[in-house]
């Protein structure tokens, strides 16, 4: 089906996931599944707290099984550039409850 | 079935949808599968101060199982269609 949401259009992209458990982590889309598991190469994890910025913890090559994601987020390499991430505070998300 | 005919009715007008992390991302809605995966454009946050964990995302795809709610416009849904299309379905078919 051409319309639905699949991630087609993002492979090869950066991309920002937010996974269940709260955290944030971006990368490049490799290959997903219908279940929405993703294989995400040169990723890093994006840690949020209230009393620094924002720090960035490599994490390399990684497969997210698609039970454990909110949202796939196509980042935006201009909107991303102007941000300033040491200077960004906020609490990590908070996790799903289902 | 039916709600995912009803959400493919939707698409291009903008919504909000609120998931189970308490994060609402409002934008226009691209496209719908059969899990109500969504696919969101031109988004923001709501409350962007407490959640600025997506100012750099612009279009979004939203795991259907992780949607708590989906806020409507109002002129996105007609009351009496909706009510014979859930009869219809409670019926049978």
């Amino acid at each position: 089906m051409s319309t639905g949401p699949g991630l087609e259009s993002l492979v090869d992209q950066t991309i920002s996931v937010i996974t269940n458990d709260g955290r944030n982590i971006v990368g490049v889309l490799r290959g997903f599944d219908q279940a929405t598991n993703i294989i995400l190469d040169e990723s890093h994890e994006r840690v949020y707290s209230t009393k620094e910025g924002v720090q960035q913890l490599v994490l390399g090559l990684y497969i997210i099984r698609g039970d454990n994601i909110s949202v796939v987020g196509e980042l935006d390499e201009e909107l991303d550039a102007n941000l300033d991430l040491s200077k960004l505070r906020a609490h990590p998300l908070k996790p799903v409850i289902h | 079935m039916l709600f995912f005919s009803y959400f493919k009715e939707l698409v291009g007008k903008e919504v909000t949808v609120e998931l189970k992390n308490d994060l609402a991302i409002r934008g226009t809605l691209h496209s719908v599968d059969q899990y109500l995966n969504i696919k969101l454009e031109n988004i923001r946050v709501v409350d962007q101060d407490k959640y600025p964990h997506m100012l750099s995302v612009r279009n979004c795809f939203i795991r259907g199982s992780v949607v708590r709610y989906v806020q409507l416009p109002p002129d996105g849904v007609d009351i009496d269609i909706l009510h014979d299309a859930t009869r219809r379905e409670a019926r049978g078919g």
